[in-house]
């Protein structure tokens, strides 16, 4: 009986859930991480008034509850005429929120890398963009992978908030699948142990790309 | 006959900067001839760094022009800004290696991303120039895995890889430990024997003895003196070079080159 709860209902269903859940994180951390190293650059070495804008949503999108985020994107943006289906709303409010954070860990690498790089380049003859591209950022993303990755696993765990706009995701399933059988405790334990797996996966990950972008005696500066 | 002096590779022609409400640059004017070798002295504060900066406008000037070959450099003419600063290459004191690349893509990465040369291409170029400073053996080492003199070097290599018409050279040994100082200067020795033109910051007496062309002694954002060092260095010539270089001299020891 309780195994059989457990392998014919449980895990199908979470199963199909965390299937859900990767075609949330998926695009929403890659995308979301070139957004934040766009923007995280245009708030560092950009134009003013390009610097105010992202100034601006980094401090909207870290200032709002991510709730409140995906109920503008999902129920708000109708009385617009602006419809978006639930995968959708919840991607792209998943991307402006880790985006506006990551920018931020950006934004704080870019600023630590020393004066004498960017005039260095310059010397060269690089133009501004030049340098950026080929020394500045690849400098700054190394010294903000921790911080990156630490959002990329936050976003994981807040990918569940996509059940409240109701794309069902592991979170959605579960919660169906316990409210049915009243069976709150199994069910929101293996929850767990999912999301304990992929954080650990992801980590694993990213420690990965930490050792290959390694460089000796770089970032203790 | 008529004119026999070729025209100056670089002038620089009244220049002033102003920095946080100070007057830094005084309407300094020099000019450099091809081979040349001129030597920036002067006390502490006295403007040279953010002179050697404003030639290529890592600082830009307020006012004053810059020719390289006659031709006038204008700071917001982004495309020949560019191109120019790729024909004056600048060495720091501090050396500004990229930390994150090697000795071997410290020296080619502009030759392939600014000069748009091929990686192999790029790669033989940043080979020959390491052997020519005499670090060819350190190509994969990292900035962080080099002694200062060898950073040094790195950085001397990285420059001359673009074929500059001219070369700055900020106190290019003051960041260096006494034994390292030699075998950069010696470097520098060569450039200038191969005919580098070049003017250069620098505390070394003895080296300035041995090359400079003209010394340019600068206090307070004015260059106040101007002379060979025969002119200005020997005995009893009582000039305020002389003065600064035997303070300079009775402080340290200068390793021989
Ligand atoms: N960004 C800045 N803002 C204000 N003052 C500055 C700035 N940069 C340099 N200065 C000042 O300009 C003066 C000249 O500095 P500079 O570095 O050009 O002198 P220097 O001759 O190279 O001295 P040193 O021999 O110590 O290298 C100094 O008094 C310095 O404090
Ligand atoms: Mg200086």
């Amino acid at each position: 009986m309780e195994w059989d709860f457990i392998v014919k209902e449980l895990i199908p269903a979470l199963n199909r859930g965390v299937a859900n859940t990767f075609l949330l994180i998926i695009p929403s951390a890659s995308i979301g991480l070139c957004v934040g190293v766009l923007v995280g650059t245009v708030r560092t070495f950009g134009h003013p008034l390009l610097k105010r804008i992202g100034d601006g949503y980094a401090a909207l999108f870290r200032g709002t509850p991510l709730v409140i985020q995906l109920f503008v994107l999902y129920f708000g943006l109708p009385n617009l005429g602006i419809y978006l289906e639930p995968y959708v709303a919840a991607v792209v409010g998943f991307i402006l929120c880790t985006g506006a954070y990551q920018s931020e860990y950006v934004r704080g690498a870019l600023l630590s890398i020393r004066r004498g790089q960017m005039l260095a380049t310059q010397a060269l003859g690089f133009s501004t963009f030049q340098s950026l591209v080929w020394i500045i950022v690849p400098q700054a993303l190394r010294r903000a992978l921790p911080g990156c990755g630490n959002e990329i696993i936050y976003l994981i765990k807040y990918s569940s908030l996509a059940y409240i706009i109701t794309f069902i995701e592991l979170t959605g399933e579960g919660k169906i699948l316990a409210t049915r059988h009243f069976r709150f405790t199994e069910v929101f334990l293996s929850i767990g142990i999912y999301y304990l797996i992929m954080v650990t996966a992801a980590d694993f990950g990213l420690k990965k790309l930490e050792k290959k972008l390694y460089i000796p005696g770089f970032g203790r500066g | 006959m008529t004119n026999p002096e070729p025209r100056p590779v670089l002038q620089v022609r009244n220049i002033s900067k102003k920095l946080g409400g100070k007057q830094i640059l005084q309407g300094v004017s020099f000019e450099l001839r091809k081979r040349e070798l001129k030597v920036l002295i002067g006390p502490s504060g006295g403007g040279k760094s953010t002179l050697l900066q404003c030639i290529n406008f890592l600082i830009p000037p307020d006012e004053g022009e810059i020719f390289l070959k006659g031709q006038e450099i204008h700071i917001h003419r982004k495309r020949d800004l560019y191109a120019y600063r790729q024909k004056v290459g600048m060495i720091f004191q501090d050396f500004n290696l990229f930390d994150h690349l090697n000795a071997l893509d410290n020296v080619s990465i502009a030759l392939r991303k600014v000069k748009k040369m091929t990686k192999t291409a790029a790669r033989d170029r940043a080979v020959v120039e390491l052997e020519r400073v005499g670090i060819g053996d350190k190509a994969e080492l990292y900035p962080s895995q080099l002694s200062g003199g060898q950073k040094q070097r790195v950085s001397i290599a990285r420059a001359l890889a673009m074929d500059p018409e001219v070369m700055l050279l900020d106190e290019p040994t003051s960041a260096l430990d006494p034994e390292l100082i030699g075998e950069v200067l010696t470097v520098i020795r060569n450039l200038a024997q191969d005919g580098m033109t070049m003017i250069m910051a620098t505390h070394q007496i003895g080296f300035i003895r041995a090359l400079a062309d003209e010394i340019l002694f600068m206090q307070e954002g004015k260059i106040i003196e101007q002379g060979t060092p025969f002119d200005l260095l020997m005995p009893g010539k009582n000039s305020r070079t002389q003065a600064f270089c035997s303070k300079l001299q009775e402080l340290s020891e200068e390793p021989d080159i």
